[in-house]
Protein backbone atom coordinates (compact mmCIF):
# COMPACT_ATOMS: atom_id res chain seq x y z
CA UNK A 1 0.00 0.00 0.00
CA UNK A 2 1.49 2.93 -1.24
CA UNK A 3 0.03 6.68 -1.08
CA UNK A 4 0.72 10.25 -2.49
CA UNK A 5 -0.09 13.25 -0.09
CA UNK A 6 0.27 17.30 -0.68
CA UNK A 7 -1.60 20.05 -1.22
CA UNK A 8 -3.39 20.88 -4.64
CA UNK A 9 -0.95 21.51 -6.77
CA UNK A 10 1.88 19.94 -5.60
CA UNK A 11 2.81 17.54 -8.50
CA UNK A 12 1.72 14.17 -6.25
CA UNK A 13 -0.34 13.27 -8.90
CA UNK A 14 1.61 13.32 -11.70
CA UNK A 15 4.16 11.68 -9.38
CA UNK A 16 1.95 8.84 -8.72
CA UNK A 17 0.72 8.45 -12.36
CA UNK A 18 4.89 7.92 -13.58
CA UNK A 19 5.02 5.47 -10.61
CA UNK A 20 2.62 3.34 -11.80
CA UNK A 21 3.35 3.40 -15.44
CA UNK A 22 7.23 2.34 -14.25
CA UNK A 23 5.97 -0.67 -11.51
CA UNK A 24 3.29 -1.65 -14.71
CA UNK A 25 6.08 -1.85 -17.12
CA UNK A 26 8.06 -3.64 -14.33
CA UNK A 27 5.02 -7.09 -14.11
CA UNK A 28 4.16 -5.63 -10.83
CA UNK A 29 -0.26 -5.85 -10.58
CA UNK A 30 -1.10 -2.21 -9.76
CA UNK A 31 -4.27 -1.16 -8.42
CA UNK A 32 -4.89 2.76 -8.61
CA UNK A 33 -7.56 4.66 -6.22
CA UNK A 34 -8.22 8.31 -6.04
CA UNK A 35 -9.35 10.36 -2.98
CA UNK A 36 -13.33 11.40 -3.75
CA UNK A 37 -13.99 9.06 -6.63
CA UNK A 38 -16.47 6.50 -4.94
CA UNK A 39 -20.18 6.73 -6.21
CA UNK A 40 -22.15 6.05 -3.43
CA UNK A 41 -21.62 9.97 -2.21
CA UNK A 42 -20.98 11.87 -5.38
CA UNK A 43 -24.50 13.24 -5.54
CA UNK A 44 -24.43 14.52 -1.81
CA UNK A 45 -21.03 16.04 -2.55
CA UNK A 46 -21.91 17.69 -5.45
CA UNK A 47 -24.90 19.09 -4.00
CA UNK A 48 -23.18 20.12 -1.07
CA UNK A 49 -20.72 21.90 -2.60
CA UNK A 50 -22.78 23.62 -5.45
CA UNK A 51 -25.52 24.51 -2.79
CA UNK A 52 -22.96 25.44 -0.30
CA UNK A 53 -24.74 23.05 2.39
CA UNK A 54 -21.16 21.67 3.31
CA UNK A 55 -20.28 21.86 7.18
CA UNK A 56 -16.75 21.52 8.27
CA UNK A 57 -18.42 18.51 10.10
CA UNK A 58 -20.33 17.03 6.86
CA UNK A 59 -17.39 17.67 4.39
CA UNK A 60 -14.96 15.34 6.56
CA UNK A 61 -17.70 12.42 6.80
CA UNK A 62 -19.16 13.07 3.53
CA UNK A 63 -15.33 12.26 2.84
CA UNK A 64 -14.62 9.26 5.11
CA UNK A 65 -18.22 7.95 3.78
CA UNK A 66 -16.13 7.66 0.27
CA UNK A 67 -13.28 6.64 2.05
CA UNK A 68 -14.71 3.60 3.66
CA UNK A 69 -16.39 2.37 0.55
CA UNK A 70 -13.06 2.28 -1.50
CA UNK A 71 -11.54 0.66 1.46
CA UNK A 72 -13.79 -2.22 1.51
CA UNK A 73 -14.14 -2.23 -2.54
CA UNK A 74 -10.89 -0.57 -3.56
CA UNK A 75 -8.33 -1.11 -1.42
CA UNK A 76 -8.64 -4.33 0.74
CA UNK A 77 -9.60 -6.84 -2.21
CA UNK A 78 -6.38 -6.06 -4.39
CA UNK A 79 -4.14 -5.92 -1.15
CA UNK A 80 -5.29 -9.67 -0.50
CA UNK A 81 -4.70 -10.69 -3.52
CA UNK A 82 -1.30 -9.60 -3.33
CA UNK A 83 -1.29 -6.68 -5.32
CA UNK A 84 0.14 -2.97 -4.74
CA UNK A 85 -2.22 -0.66 -3.62
CA UNK A 86 -1.47 2.86 -5.19
CA UNK A 87 -3.50 5.89 -3.68
CA UNK A 88 -3.85 9.05 -4.41
CA UNK A 89 -4.37 10.54 -1.06
CA UNK A 90 -5.16 9.28 2.20
CA UNK A 91 -6.66 9.41 5.49
CA UNK A 92 -3.65 12.19 6.14
CA UNK A 93 -5.53 14.75 3.76
CA UNK A 94 -8.40 14.73 6.15
CA UNK A 95 -6.43 14.48 8.97
CA UNK A 96 -4.85 17.89 6.94
CA UNK A 97 -7.67 19.51 5.51
CA UNK A 98 -10.36 18.72 7.75
CA UNK A 99 -8.59 20.11 10.49
CA UNK A 100 -7.53 23.35 9.13
CA UNK A 101 -11.02 23.68 8.17
CA UNK A 102 -12.18 23.19 12.53
CA UNK A 103 -12.81 20.37 13.34
CA UNK A 104 -11.32 18.26 16.41
CA UNK A 105 -8.04 16.06 15.31
CA UNK A 106 -8.43 13.74 17.48
CA UNK A 107 -12.44 13.42 16.01
CA UNK A 108 -11.46 12.96 12.57
CA UNK A 109 -8.71 10.28 13.44
CA UNK A 110 -11.63 8.37 15.67
CA UNK A 111 -13.44 9.09 12.38
CA UNK A 112 -10.77 7.48 9.91
CA UNK A 113 -9.68 4.37 12.49
CA UNK A 114 -10.82 1.39 10.30
CA UNK A 115 -8.08 2.42 7.49
CA UNK A 116 -5.05 0.70 7.77
CA UNK A 117 -1.65 1.76 7.69
CA UNK A 118 0.01 2.23 4.23
CA UNK A 119 3.10 0.66 3.41
CA UNK A 120 4.90 4.15 2.41
CA UNK A 121 3.56 7.42 2.49
CA UNK A 122 4.96 10.03 0.26
CA UNK A 123 4.71 13.60 1.30
CA UNK A 124 5.02 16.20 -1.73
CA UNK A 125 6.08 19.31 0.30
CA UNK A 126 5.91 22.35 -2.05
CA UNK A 127 5.46 26.28 -1.13
CA UNK A 128 2.40 27.59 -1.76
CA UNK A 129 3.49 30.35 -4.38
CA UNK A 130 4.83 27.24 -6.50
CA UNK A 131 1.55 25.56 -6.19
CA UNK A 132 -0.84 28.41 -6.55
CA UNK A 133 1.41 29.17 -9.76
CA UNK A 134 0.66 25.55 -11.21
CA UNK A 135 -2.71 25.64 -10.60
CA UNK A 136 -3.58 28.94 -11.99
CA UNK A 137 -1.41 28.22 -15.47
CA UNK A 138 -3.40 25.05 -15.86
CA UNK A 139 -7.01 26.77 -15.30
CA UNK A 140 -8.86 29.90 -15.13
CA UNK A 141 -9.74 29.91 -11.35
CA UNK A 142 -9.07 28.54 -7.91
CA UNK A 143 -11.68 25.99 -7.22
CA UNK A 144 -14.50 27.11 -4.39
CA UNK A 145 -13.31 24.35 -1.85
CA UNK A 146 -9.75 23.82 -2.51
CA UNK A 147 -9.38 28.11 -1.96
CA UNK A 148 -11.18 26.88 1.19
CA UNK A 149 -13.36 29.52 0.64
CA UNK A 150 -16.01 27.89 2.64
CA UNK A 151 -13.95 28.41 5.78
CA UNK A 152 -14.40 32.30 5.40
CA UNK A 153 -11.00 33.22 5.73
CA UNK A 154 -10.86 36.15 2.84
CA UNK A 155 -13.40 37.22 0.14
CA UNK A 156 -10.71 36.82 -2.48
CA UNK A 157 -10.17 33.45 -3.91
CA UNK A 158 -6.28 33.40 -4.32
CA UNK A 159 -5.74 35.12 -0.79
CA UNK A 160 -8.15 32.98 0.99
CA UNK A 161 -5.88 29.92 -1.01
CA UNK A 162 -2.85 31.26 0.19
CA UNK A 163 -4.21 31.33 4.22
CA UNK A 164 -5.58 28.20 4.10
CA UNK A 165 -3.30 26.00 2.21
CA UNK A 166 -0.89 27.27 4.32
CA UNK A 167 -2.46 26.22 7.56
CA UNK A 168 -2.86 22.84 5.54
CA UNK A 169 1.04 22.82 4.76
CA UNK A 170 1.90 23.72 8.16
CA UNK A 171 -0.37 20.48 9.84
CA UNK A 172 0.97 18.44 6.79
CA UNK A 173 4.58 19.32 8.10
CA UNK A 174 3.44 18.39 12.01
CA UNK A 175 1.62 14.85 10.56
CA UNK A 176 5.27 13.88 8.49
CA UNK A 177 6.58 13.51 11.89
CA UNK A 178 3.55 11.85 13.27
CA UNK A 179 2.89 9.01 10.57
CA UNK A 180 6.38 8.87 9.23
CA UNK A 181 5.95 9.98 6.08
CA UNK A 182 8.64 10.52 3.53
CA UNK A 183 8.86 14.08 2.65
CA UNK A 184 9.78 14.90 -0.73
CA UNK A 185 10.95 18.35 -2.71
CA UNK A 186 8.05 18.87 -4.47
CA UNK A 187 9.65 21.99 -6.28
CA UNK A 188 12.83 20.04 -7.67
CA UNK A 189 12.62 18.61 -11.64
CA UNK A 190 9.86 16.05 -12.04
CA UNK A 191 12.21 13.26 -13.05
CA UNK A 192 14.73 13.82 -10.52
CA UNK A 193 11.78 13.73 -7.84
CA UNK A 194 10.47 10.56 -9.90
CA UNK A 195 13.96 8.92 -9.48
CA UNK A 196 13.89 9.84 -5.92
CA UNK A 197 9.97 8.08 -5.47
CA UNK A 198 11.03 4.93 -7.34
CA UNK A 199 14.06 4.66 -5.10
CA UNK A 200 11.84 5.00 -2.16
CA UNK A 201 9.36 2.21 -3.89
CA UNK A 202 12.15 -0.21 -4.47
CA UNK A 203 13.46 -0.56 -0.96
CA UNK A 204 9.66 -1.37 0.36
CA UNK A 205 8.92 -4.33 -2.82
CA UNK A 206 12.48 -6.10 -1.63
CA UNK A 207 10.23 -7.42 0.91
CA UNK A 208 7.78 -7.97 -1.80
CA UNK A 209 9.40 -9.49 -4.21
CA UNK A 210 11.13 -12.05 -1.61
CA UNK A 211 7.35 -12.88 -0.61
CA UNK A 212 6.20 -13.28 -4.26
CA UNK A 213 8.99 -15.68 -5.09
CA UNK A 214 8.03 -18.00 -2.29
CA UNK A 215 4.77 -17.77 -3.38
CA UNK A 216 3.20 -16.03 -0.40
CA UNK A 217 0.51 -13.35 -1.63
CA UNK A 218 -1.31 -11.02 0.31
CA UNK A 219 1.13 -10.57 2.96
CA UNK A 220 1.67 -6.89 2.64
CA UNK A 221 -2.27 -7.00 3.24
CA UNK A 222 -1.81 -7.40 7.25
CA UNK A 223 -2.46 -4.13 9.12
CA UNK A 224 0.52 -2.71 10.53
CA UNK B 1 -45.83 25.15 33.02
CA UNK B 2 -44.27 27.08 35.41
CA UNK B 3 -41.71 29.78 34.32
CA UNK B 4 -37.56 27.99 33.43
CA UNK B 5 -34.42 28.55 33.16
CA UNK B 6 -32.60 26.35 30.08
CA UNK B 7 -30.03 24.41 31.82
CA UNK B 8 -26.45 24.48 30.26
CA UNK B 9 -26.21 22.30 26.71
CA UNK B 10 -23.22 19.38 26.92
CA UNK B 11 -21.69 18.19 24.27
CA UNK B 12 -21.07 14.05 23.77
CA UNK B 13 -17.79 14.46 22.68
CA UNK B 14 -15.50 17.07 21.17
CA UNK B 15 -18.58 18.95 19.77
CA UNK B 16 -17.80 21.42 17.19
CA UNK B 17 -14.46 23.00 17.84
CA UNK B 18 -15.54 25.51 14.88
CA UNK B 19 -18.47 27.26 15.75
CA UNK B 20 -18.51 30.40 18.18
CA UNK B 21 -20.51 29.54 21.40
CA UNK B 22 -23.64 30.40 21.17
CA UNK B 23 -26.78 30.71 24.08
CA UNK B 24 -28.67 27.65 23.52
CA UNK B 25 -31.91 28.33 25.31
CA UNK B 26 -33.89 26.23 23.45
CA UNK B 27 -34.97 22.47 24.31
CA UNK B 28 -34.17 19.04 22.87
CA UNK B 29 -36.19 16.43 23.08
CA UNK B 30 -35.38 13.00 21.74
CA UNK B 31 -37.97 10.57 21.36
CA UNK B 32 -36.30 7.15 21.00
CA UNK B 33 -37.49 3.38 20.02
CA UNK B 34 -37.27 0.63 17.94
CA UNK B 35 -38.92 0.77 14.01
CA UNK B 36 -42.74 0.55 14.30
CA UNK B 37 -43.03 1.94 17.86
CA UNK B 38 -45.19 4.69 17.28
CA UNK B 39 -42.62 8.05 17.42
CA UNK B 40 -43.81 9.56 14.71
CA UNK B 41 -47.99 9.52 15.81
CA UNK B 42 -46.95 10.73 19.37
CA UNK B 43 -44.57 13.10 17.91
CA UNK B 44 -47.38 14.57 15.68
CA UNK B 45 -49.68 14.65 18.54
CA UNK B 46 -47.18 16.33 20.68
CA UNK B 47 -46.68 19.45 18.89
CA UNK B 48 -50.07 20.96 18.84
CA UNK B 49 -49.86 20.69 22.55
CA UNK B 50 -46.93 22.42 22.76
CA UNK B 51 -47.95 25.51 20.51
CA UNK B 52 -51.18 25.56 22.78
CA UNK B 53 -49.01 25.92 25.74
CA UNK B 54 -47.06 28.88 23.75
CA UNK B 55 -43.66 26.69 22.86
CA UNK B 56 -42.45 27.36 19.63
CA UNK B 57 -41.74 23.87 17.79
CA UNK B 58 -39.12 22.11 15.63
CA UNK B 59 -39.10 18.41 14.06
CA UNK B 60 -35.93 16.51 12.88
CA UNK B 61 -35.70 12.83 11.95
CA UNK B 62 -33.30 10.56 11.15
CA UNK B 63 -32.08 10.88 6.98
CA UNK B 64 -34.20 13.51 6.91
CA UNK B 65 -31.47 15.65 6.06
CA UNK B 66 -31.49 17.58 2.53
CA UNK B 67 -28.02 16.39 1.75
CA UNK B 68 -28.33 13.17 2.46
CA UNK B 69 -31.97 11.98 2.36
CA UNK B 70 -31.42 10.81 -0.95
CA UNK B 71 -28.28 9.28 -0.91
CA UNK B 72 -29.43 6.72 1.56
CA UNK B 73 -32.21 5.83 0.52
CA UNK B 74 -30.41 5.61 -3.30
CA UNK B 75 -27.69 3.24 -1.17
CA UNK B 76 -29.97 0.98 0.37
CA UNK B 77 -31.94 0.42 -2.45
CA UNK B 78 -28.66 -0.91 -3.71
CA UNK B 79 -26.66 -3.72 -2.08
CA UNK B 80 -23.18 -1.43 -1.58
CA UNK B 81 -23.12 -0.48 1.83
CA UNK B 82 -21.00 -1.95 4.76
CA UNK B 83 -21.43 -1.31 8.39
CA UNK B 84 -18.72 1.29 8.56
CA UNK B 85 -20.26 3.55 5.12
CA UNK B 86 -24.00 2.85 6.94
CA UNK B 87 -23.07 4.32 10.08
CA UNK B 88 -20.91 6.93 8.82
CA UNK B 89 -24.06 8.17 5.84
CA UNK B 90 -26.08 8.47 9.30
CA UNK B 91 -23.58 9.88 11.18
CA UNK B 92 -23.11 12.74 8.30
CA UNK B 93 -27.39 13.29 7.70
CA UNK B 94 -27.18 13.54 11.62
CA UNK B 95 -24.44 16.58 11.22
CA UNK B 96 -26.23 18.25 8.77
CA UNK B 97 -29.06 18.26 10.69
CA UNK B 98 -27.85 19.56 13.74
CA UNK B 99 -25.93 21.98 12.38
CA UNK B 100 -28.86 23.82 9.74
CA UNK B 101 -31.62 22.72 11.92
CA UNK B 102 -31.36 21.38 15.74
CA UNK B 103 -29.05 23.97 16.69
CA UNK B 104 -30.11 27.01 14.84
CA UNK B 105 -33.60 26.13 16.18
CA UNK B 106 -32.48 25.77 19.87
CA UNK B 107 -30.35 29.02 19.87
CA UNK B 108 -34.02 30.44 18.34
CA UNK B 109 -35.15 29.33 21.44
CA UNK B 110 -37.62 26.38 20.01
CA UNK B 111 -38.15 23.20 21.60
CA UNK B 112 -36.65 20.79 19.10
CA UNK B 113 -38.47 17.28 19.02
CA UNK B 114 -36.09 14.62 17.50
CA UNK B 115 -37.70 11.78 16.06
CA UNK B 116 -34.74 9.43 16.88
CA UNK B 117 -31.50 10.59 17.86
CA UNK B 118 -27.50 9.11 17.92
CA UNK B 119 -28.70 6.51 20.40
CA UNK B 120 -30.42 4.81 17.49
CA UNK B 121 -26.96 4.58 15.94
CA UNK B 122 -25.35 3.49 18.54
CA UNK B 123 -28.17 0.35 19.16
CA UNK B 124 -28.37 -0.21 15.73
CA UNK B 125 -24.47 -0.53 15.36
CA UNK B 126 -23.84 -2.37 17.96
CA UNK B 127 -26.08 -4.92 16.70
CA UNK B 128 -24.57 -5.14 13.13
CA UNK B 129 -21.41 -5.44 14.98
CA UNK B 130 -19.56 -2.36 14.43
CA UNK B 131 -16.86 -1.43 17.04
CA UNK B 132 -18.91 0.38 19.97
CA UNK B 133 -16.43 2.52 20.67
CA UNK B 134 -15.91 3.93 17.34
CA UNK B 135 -19.58 4.69 17.07
CA UNK B 136 -19.27 6.55 19.71
CA UNK B 137 -16.33 9.09 18.87
CA UNK B 138 -18.08 9.78 15.72
CA UNK B 139 -21.14 10.57 16.74
CA UNK B 140 -18.20 13.20 19.59
CA UNK B 141 -20.31 16.30 17.84
CA UNK B 142 -23.45 15.44 18.88
CA UNK B 143 -25.44 17.76 21.49
CA UNK B 144 -26.46 15.85 24.24
CA UNK B 145 -30.12 16.37 24.43
CA UNK B 146 -32.13 17.51 27.36
CA UNK B 147 -34.59 15.07 27.66
CA UNK B 148 -34.87 11.10 25.72
CA UNK B 149 -38.39 9.78 26.05
CA UNK B 150 -37.72 5.92 24.96
CA UNK B 151 -40.90 3.98 23.98
CA UNK B 152 -40.37 0.99 24.89
CA UNK B 153 -42.00 -2.11 23.61
CA UNK B 154 -41.75 -5.93 23.55
CA UNK B 155 -41.55 -8.23 20.74
CA UNK B 156 -44.88 -9.96 21.33
CA UNK B 157 -46.53 -6.40 21.03
CA UNK B 158 -44.11 -4.81 18.25
CA UNK B 159 -45.06 -7.70 15.52
CA UNK B 160 -48.83 -7.03 15.21
CA UNK B 161 -48.11 -3.48 15.25
CA UNK B 162 -45.42 -3.31 12.46
CA UNK B 163 -47.50 -6.34 10.35
CA UNK B 164 -50.85 -4.27 10.64
CA UNK B 165 -49.24 -0.65 10.00
CA UNK B 166 -46.69 -0.60 7.17
CA UNK B 167 -45.27 -3.91 6.89
CA UNK B 168 -41.91 -5.61 7.54
CA UNK B 169 -39.50 -4.42 5.49
CA UNK B 170 -35.98 -6.02 4.52
CA UNK B 171 -34.00 -3.61 6.66
CA UNK B 172 -35.90 -3.11 9.60
CA UNK B 173 -36.21 -6.83 9.62
CA UNK B 174 -32.15 -7.14 9.34
CA UNK B 175 -32.00 -8.82 6.52
CA UNK B 176 -29.03 -7.25 5.57
CA UNK B 177 -27.42 -8.73 8.43
CA UNK B 178 -28.24 -12.47 7.07
CA UNK B 179 -29.69 -13.73 10.28
CA UNK B 180 -32.18 -16.25 7.93
CA UNK B 181 -34.14 -16.18 4.79
CA UNK B 182 -37.17 -15.86 6.27
CA UNK B 183 -38.39 -12.34 6.90
CA UNK B 184 -40.45 -12.61 10.08
CA UNK B 185 -37.97 -14.90 11.82
CA UNK B 186 -35.13 -12.53 10.84
CA UNK B 187 -37.55 -9.55 11.90
CA UNK B 188 -37.86 -11.17 15.12
CA UNK B 189 -34.60 -12.04 15.67
CA UNK B 190 -32.95 -8.29 14.64
CA UNK B 191 -35.83 -6.27 16.49
CA UNK B 192 -35.22 -8.32 19.82
CA UNK B 193 -31.53 -7.50 19.84
CA UNK B 194 -32.50 -4.11 18.81
CA UNK B 195 -34.64 -4.05 21.86
CA UNK B 196 -32.17 -5.11 24.26
CA UNK B 197 -29.67 -2.80 23.08
CA UNK B 198 -32.08 -0.05 23.73
CA UNK B 199 -32.81 -1.10 26.89
CA UNK B 200 -29.29 -1.47 27.53
CA UNK B 201 -28.75 2.34 26.48
CA UNK B 202 -31.27 3.23 28.25
CA UNK B 203 -30.06 2.51 32.09
CA UNK B 204 -27.00 3.66 30.67
CA UNK B 205 -28.14 6.97 29.00
CA UNK B 206 -31.01 7.62 31.85
CA UNK B 207 -33.70 7.75 29.31
CA UNK B 208 -37.61 8.20 30.52
CA UNK B 209 -38.92 5.14 29.39
CA UNK B 210 -42.53 4.84 29.05
CA UNK B 211 -44.34 1.56 28.08
CA UNK B 212 -45.45 1.68 24.54
CA UNK B 213 -48.23 -1.13 24.65
CA UNK B 214 -50.33 1.63 25.74
CA UNK B 215 -53.22 3.00 23.80
CA UNK B 216 -52.66 5.99 21.82
CA UNK B 217 -53.78 8.95 23.92
CA UNK B 218 -52.71 7.20 27.04
CA UNK B 219 -49.35 7.05 25.77
CA UNK B 220 -49.32 10.69 24.52
CA UNK B 221 -50.64 11.82 28.11
CA UNK B 222 -47.50 9.76 30.08
CA UNK B 223 -45.23 11.62 27.14
CA UNK B 224 -46.66 14.87 27.94
CA UNK B 225 -46.62 14.81 31.89
CA UNK B 226 -42.68 14.17 31.61
CA UNK B 227 -41.96 17.04 29.09
CA UNK B 228 -44.16 19.06 31.31
CA UNK B 229 -42.30 18.14 34.49
CA UNK B 230 -39.00 18.65 32.61
CA UNK B 231 -40.00 21.78 31.34
CA UNK B 232 -41.45 23.27 35.04
CA UNK B 233 -37.86 21.70 36.12
CA UNK B 234 -39.84 20.05 38.47
CA UNK B 235 -37.68 16.49 37.97
CA UNK B 236 -35.34 18.20 40.45
CA UNK B 237 -32.70 19.18 38.07
CA UNK B 238 -30.50 22.58 39.28
CA UNK B 239 -30.67 25.20 36.87
CA UNK B 240 -27.34 27.36 37.27
CA UNK B 241 -27.72 31.00 36.11
CA UNK B 242 -28.51 31.84 32.18
CA UNK B 243 -24.79 33.67 31.86
CA UNK B 244 -23.28 30.18 32.79
CA UNK B 245 -25.70 28.58 30.03
CA UNK B 246 -23.30 28.12 27.10
CA UNK B 247 -22.40 25.87 24.95
CA UNK B 248 -18.76 24.17 26.01
CA UNK B 249 -17.01 22.08 23.79
CA UNK B 250 -16.74 19.08 25.88
CA UNK B 251 -18.51 18.07 29.37
CA UNK B 252 -15.41 18.50 32.52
Amino acid sequence: MICVEGIDGSGKSTQLLLLERWLRAGGYPVHFTEWNSSRLVRRSMQRGKKKNLLTPTTFSLLHAVDFADRLTYQILPPLKAGMIVLADRYVYTAFARDVARGVHPDWVRAVYSPALRPDLTLYFRVPIDISLERLLSGRAKLKYHEAGMDVGLSADPVESFRMFQSRVLEIYDQLTTEFGMRPIDATAEIPNQQRVVRTMVQEILRDYDRERANGKNGVTSQPR
Amino acid sequence: MASHRSRAKTWYGHGLPYLAKKRLPGHLIAIEGTDGVGRSAQIELLRPWLELEGYAVSNTGWTRSPLLSETINEAKAGHQLTVTTFSLLYAADFADRLEHEILPALQAGFIVIADRYMYTAFARNSVMGADPDWTREVFGMALVPDLVLYLDIDLEALVPRVIMGKGMDYWESGMHLALGTDLFDSFERYQSRLIDEYRRLSSEFGFISVDARLPIEQLQGELRKHIAEYLSGANGKPRPDSGDNRASPRKE
